[in-house]
């Protein structure tokens, strides 16, 4: 059911990762990533896989929603890998099915299908932990924060926070609004799963149309209501929740930094030969 | 055989995460042709799941309804074609109006049912009569009624289906006292031209005592009580810890009859609880 999706949902939580500052969280999700990006060789890519699978198991997220997390992403992830083993005819080949014809499957198209599969799974879960692991307000807040100095060149950096906060706020019940719509569009006997893509696609008319008004008439409600209590968050807002560095955000930071460094080197300064091979980017 | 029945029915929610609730906790009821069914329970006690039940929109984990003594979770088809004989009304159900013209989103149901385009005509006038929309409404959109008209256009929606049984998730929430007049005498005109059963969701007890005949209590998901309008509301005090409340003559009821007064405390109408007040008084001027 639509309600089963779990991809950007809040797993309350009281685990080390729970705990970080979100500042450095976010920060050291988009330096994790970076390095993901920065693996040319398989010692630096299990670095980044092992990491990544420390921090899920640090954050005590049940692994079983983890995995129904990877499963949405099964398809795409065999689609690309499936299509890394033909891009790649370097080192021996493995098969070569009609003489003068260039399809072949060779080790290296083979490596690099795994490499992009671990890269992509390790790169899930490391984006998705952020949002299993940091309620929506808190990451808002944060990326506020860390946004804070493009205000010099007069971005509204406020109102994009708030903007995100809201859309965030509004994605559970726009999920249980089609919900319902669907249950009262069935109950009136909607035909939803047979048919053709045509008939299927006509189909979501009946619930498209009210999900968008009841949206629009929403957002209008909710800038009024905003608008009656005189909202303006932008100037000397004093907060609820003071965001502190704590010793664990440097050790955290220290650690990822260590693995960057690891990461860097070994891709690029070619440590004991470790370069498996260089194409794969 | 009973006409639509439901036994020992069990549903949760999110099975299997650490979300999951318990809507309905093994329930049985049935009901038979024509009754009008009152349904009460706190907010959480399961009263919609088990109204989606009762149409194949909710399949029980466990249990199962039977309609005509077949059970409506067969195959797909059972499923869909129940839909039409159990028609159910979302709470808000104006919120769910999508097509261009009033006429046309009544239209939707019958439609659906596979009905000729002159037939599909026909339900249409007759739903809309019953509701009360004047035919010059029936060809604007509908989001250029009124609230209320808007309300009763959806719930034509349903109507012109012409369900056997019919299901109203608190349809007059929200409306002014006339407007919640105007949907109970709605109800009543399709009972008496169909002579369908009709289960009333409600969280006034006002609506529930002078409407149904028969009234269910949901709590927790559990049925806890289930039958005639007064032996339900003489259970006040149980009611009440239910989180539940009673009509306010009864609950002057209950107290007369704790002070001792011989008040029979089931009483849910303001008409009878005068009748029975003047009797009191009567008994104890011919005592003095």
């Amino acid at each position: 059911m639509i309600r089963d999706i779990t991809i950007g949902q809040y797993f309350p939580g009281t685990s080390l990762i729970h705990k970080l500052d979100p500042r450095v969280k976010i920060v050291l999700t988009v330096l994790n990533i970076a390095a993901l990006f920065l693996c040319r060789n398989f010692f630096s890519l299990l670095l980044m896989f092992v990491m990544s699978v420390v921090w899920v198991l640090l954050s005590r997220i049940p692994f079983k929603t983890i995995l129904k997390g990877l499963k949405m992403i099964l398809m795409i992830l065999i689609f690309t890998a499936f299509l890394q083993i033909f891009y790649n005819d370097g080192g021996t080949v493995l098969w070569h099915p009609v003489e003068n014809w260039d399809f072949k499957i060779t080790t290296e198209g083979v490596f690099s299908a795994i490499f992009i599969a671990v890269r992509i799974v390790s790169l899930i879960l490391l984006s998705t932990l952020l949002t299993y692991t940091t309620s929506p307000t808190l990451l808002t807040d944060a990326i506020e924060r860390l946004l804070s100095p493009l205000k010099v060149f007069k971005v509204k950096v406020h109102s994009l926070a708030m903007m995100m906060t809201i859309a965030l706020r509004f994605i559970p019940t726009l999920i249980e609004e089609i919900d319902i719509i669907m249950s009262a569009q069935k109950a009136r006997g909607a035909d939803l799963e047979t048919g053709s893509l045509i008939q299927r696609a006509k189909a979501l008319v009946p619930i498209l149309v009210p999900l968008f008004v009841n949206s629009f008439r929403r957002a209008y409600e909710l800038a009024f209501a905003m608008e009656a209590r005189c909202y303006g968050g932008d100037e000397k807002r004093t907060r609820l929740r003071v965001m502190k560095v704590s010793a664990r955000d440097i050790v955290m930071l220290a650690v990822t930094l260590v693995c960057l460094t690891a990461v860097v080197v070994t891709s690029f300064a070619n440590v004991g030969g470790f370069i498996l091979f260089e194409r794969v980017i | 055989m009973a006409f639509l029945e439901v036994r020992n029915a069990c549903y949760s929610y999110s099975k299997g995460t650490p979300f999951e609730i318990k809507a309905l906790d093994n329930c049985s009821f049935s009901v038979e042709k024509g009754e009008y069914i009152g349904v009460i329970g706190h907010t959480g006690s399961g009263k919609s799941t088990l109204m989606q039940l009762l149409n194949a929109l909710v399949t029980p984990d466990s249990g199962s309804v039977l309609l005509d003594g077949k059970d409506i979770n067969a195959d797909k088809k059972t499923a869909r074609d129940t839909r039409f004989r159990v028609g159910l009304v979302f709470q808000y159900p104006e919120y769910q109006l999508f097509e261009e013209t009033v006429s046309k989103d009544i239209a939707f149901g019958p439609t659906n049912m596979g009905l000729s385009a002159e037939d599909v005509h026909k339900q249409v006038l007759w739903a809309a009569q019953i509701v009360g929309l004047p035919d010059a409404l029936l060809d604007k959109s509908p989001f250029d009624l009124s609230g209320g008209e808007k309300r009763r256009a959806a719930i034509a929606g349903v109507m012109a289906m012409k369900p056997e049984v019919l299901i109203l998730d608190e349809p007059a929430a929200g409306l002014d006292p006339i407007g919640r007049k105007v949907i109970m005498e709605m109800i009543d005109k399709y009972r008496t031209s169909t002579g369908a059963t009709v289960l009333l969701v409600s969280h006034s007890m006002e609506t529930v005592a002078a409407a149904a005949d028969r009234i269910l209590v949901l709590n927790k998901g559990a049925i806890a009580m289930d039958g005639d309008v007064q032996s339900v509301f003489s259970r006040a005090d149980e009611l009440i810890t239910m989180g539940l409340d009673v009509p306010a003559v009864t609950r002057i009821a209950v107290k007369l009859k704790n002070m001792g007064y011989p008040v029979d405390a089931g009483v849910y109408s303001v008409e009878e609880a005068a009748k029975m007040l003047t009797a009191v008084l009567r008994a104890k001027e011919g005592t003095r």
